[in-house]
């Protein structure tokens, strides 16, 4: 036998399950960091076509949401507003700023402003904002600080892990209907947050669905 | 020398002559494991000549054959994972068809393999050591087999992962409260198991095919799966202490495994399926089908390769017994759901039971009773038991009617459920047809390797068992 195999030999096998354990765990580590939405979308932060800064709109001006996205909480879409919105203020404000040649290009031409998808979910997967916003989910909960953002970002990863945290416990996210387009509201403690949760929970129905079918319809 | 002559009482020293006639003692001599009075050394090359001959011509016809078979399997797969699931005859209400049908049907011919050689190897059952090896890979290429299917049917064949539960981005398990689940434990830990224990078993006997072997290829090959062995004390007590340790393992497999693949049936609703004798029903009818393709392809071995004293009338007997056994347990299954069903007067029991003997299925019904259960009856006869042919004929018919036992059991119940507006009559389509029989084509070409690499007979084992490896062994003549 010592003819076939060197002495070294008798080290494969253990060399061999090292190199196994090795490999399992850089594979592992490798398909959690590139190939989960934890990773891949988070972050996410495309150029707009115009330069609109949410922190000033939303964050320093103090614009309601609904302003602008004002089928939020009536449909299921929310929806990206048109050129007209802008036009409603922009008509009178900074009419001379470059910033806003592409806006006053479209409500010219009627050509809507290519604005990039920031946040985008699946074809087979059912979502309904007015359900959300309309029973105590804040916008914070899926976009983040939008109100402090220049240039919005993907803050959350949108798995469906994401989706199912919440919708498994949703007294953790709960608030109460007048803070809901209120971004800068914070619970007073964990405890708070809790037992308001679960009272809400309790008046509302709240009882999100976590079968298959509540969301791939 | 006679057999009788060799191990009979007359002439026996010691014990006390008038008791013995007084009552006469039937004579129950013990037959020898190996016949001719073959030595130790004509056992090894006559196994291990199999391994080391040219590959005979019939191999080439047979290995091209069974290949080509199981390029449908690959067709009827490439077309089903290309196109979707809905290329199987599969409808609604009949949500399952050929492909459950399908894996019962192999998963349960595994089963032999594991009977002959961890129950009977506690049991002490010596005659198993000739067939073990046969059987135990026979075990694994028939759930090779049955896990095409259940990993094929969900389409989408990367995701077969999630059938695991494996932590993952969705947040989602498989659930644990569905006999389908423990199906995937029980059958991946089956598959395991009797990997090991077919490797572990075979460890000595690659060692001795390496110690032979002429070419370096041979010697690197056969010395790399011999991990080392030396045949030394240490080897040995380690060896029968891990093949005892193995043994203990797959025993209760042997009950658990098509205990759980009855569950997908017993655990849910549909009259026909929802009954508690599922579980000793599908075991005692897996272990029948299994001996019956151990048979299948212990015969024909024998035959091409002249192992006849190896594989003796012995072992075919004691296998035809088993197969008489379980075929009869499981005609008896058959009637007794019958008497559950008008026993415990439920109508849509009573009418499932009807509509599966004597409905659209009578057919397969029929050809299912009469094989399983008339059929194997021949088995009483020593006459039968002694014509390998018929034997060979009969074990091939047992599998026919298991097979059929799984569809009636499968279809009838779904083609005609609780709702009379959507019954049916269910048809396999080509693909399902394909898919199929190239699985014969394919468990058939990894036997055949098997066969042609591997030492098909347990060699280190079958000296144990031969008349002079008995310690009373005495020139020729055995004592009790």
């Amino acid at each position: 036998m010592s003819t076939i195999f060197p002495k070294q030999a008798n080290k494969v096998p253990a060399q061999v399950v090292i190199a196994l354990l090795l490999m399992g765990g850089a594979l592992t580590a490798g398909i959690t960091y590139y190939f989960t939405p934890k990773y891949s979308r988070v972050g996410y932060q495309p150029t707009q076509p115009v330069p609109f800064e949410h922190s000033l709109h939303a964050g320093e001006l103090g614009i309601d949401c609904r302003f602008c996205h004002n089928h939020v909480d009536k449909s299921g879409h929310s929806n990206v507003p048109s050129t007209n919105t802008c036009m409603n203020c922009h008509n009178q404000i900074q009419l001379a700023s470059d910033k806003l040649e592409l806006v006053r290009a479209s409500f010219a031409t009627g050509e809507p402003i290519p604005w990039v998808q920031v946040h985008k979910l699946p074809d087979y997967v059912y979502f309904n904002h007015s359900v959300h916003v309309n029973r105590g989910i804040s916008c914070y909960e899926c976009h983040g600080q939008v109100n402090e953002m220049d240039v919005v970002h993907h803050v959350k990863p949108f798995s469906m892990a994401f989706c199912l945290d919440c919708h498994r416990n949703p007294e953790e996210k709960l608030r109460p209907p007048e803070e809901v387009f209120n971004l800068d509201w914070r619970p007073e403690s964990e405890e708070a947050q809790l037992e308001f949760g679960r009272e809400a929970k309790e008046a509302w129905r709240v009882n999100p669905p976590v079968g298959c079918a509540g969301c791939h319809r | 020398m006679a057999i009788s002559e060799q191990f009979s009482l007359e002439g026996k020293s010691g014990g006390s002559p008038e008791v013995l006639d007084r009552v006469k003692p039937a004579r129950m001599p013990r037959l020898p494991l190996v016949l001719n009075n073959r030595s130790f050394s004509w056992i090894t090359d006559k196994v291990c000549g199999i391994v080391e001959e040219k590959t005979p011509l019939w191999w080439w016809i047979a290995f091209c054959c069974s290949a080509s078979l199981a390029g449908f399997t690959a067709i009827g797969l490439t077309y089903l994972v290309s196109t979707g699931v809905g290329v199987w005859g599969l409808s609604n209400p009949t949500n399952w068809g050929w492909a459950i049908v399908n894996f019962v049907f192999w998963i349960g011919i595994g089963h032999a393999g594991t009977l002959i050689s961890a129950i009977l190897c506690l049991l002490k059952q010596k005659w198993r050591t000739t067939i073990n090896r046969a059987a135990e890979a026979m075990t694994i290429f028939a759930v090779a087999c049955a896990g095409i299917f259940p990993v094929f049917h969900i389409g989408r064949v990367w995701f077969a992962w999630w059938l695991f539960p494996i932590p993952n981005a969705n947040a989602i398990w498989p659930n644990f409260r569905s006999p389908l689940l423990w199906d995937v434990f029980a059958v991946s830990t089956y598959a395991t198991v009797s990997v090991l224990f077919w490797y572990v078993g075979m460890i000595p006997d690659l060692a001795t095919v390496r110690d032979r072997a002429k070419t370096l290829f041979r010697k690197a090959a056969y010395g790399l799966m011999a991990m080392g062995w030396r045949g030394s004390n240490r080897n040995w007590s380690n060896y029968e202490m891990a093949y005892l340790l193995l043994a203990g393992l797959s025993t209760p497999l042997v009950l658990s495994v098509h205990t759980i693949v009855s569950f997908d049936f017993a655990v849910s609703l549909i009259p026909g399926w929802h009954t508690t004798i599922f579980p000793p029903y599908f075991v005692a009818g897996a272990i029948f089908s299994g001996f019956g393709m151990v048979l299948t392809l212990i015969i024909p071995l024998r035959a091409i390769y002249g192992l006849h004293d190896l594989i003796t009338q012995y072992h075919i007997d004691c296998m035809c017994k088993i197969t008489l056994a379980t075929g009869t347990i499981v005609g008896y299954a058959y009637s007794m759901e019958f008497f559950i069903a008008a026993y415990g007067a439920n109508p849509f029991e009573i009418f499932a039971f009807i509509n599966r003997a004597f409905g659209p299925y009578a057919w397969a019904y029929f050809i299912m009773f009469s094989c399983n259960v008339l059929v194997p009856q021949l088995f009483w006869f020593k006459y039968i038991r002694e014509r390998p042919h018929v034997v060979w004929i009969v074990s091939i018919l047992v599998n026919v009617g298991m097979w059929f036992e799984r569809f009636v059991i499968v279809v009838t119940s779904l083609a005609r459920d609780f709702l009379p507006s959507s019954w049916g009559y269910y048809s396999p389509t080509l693909v399902d047809i394909f898919t199929f029989f190239g699985t014969f084509g394919f468990f058939a070409t990894l036997f055949l390797l098997f066969v042609r690499f591997l030492p098909l007979i347990a060699v280190a084992e079958v000296k144990a068992v031969t008349p002079q490896a008995d310690p009373h062994y005495y020139q020729g003549k055995q004592h009790g």
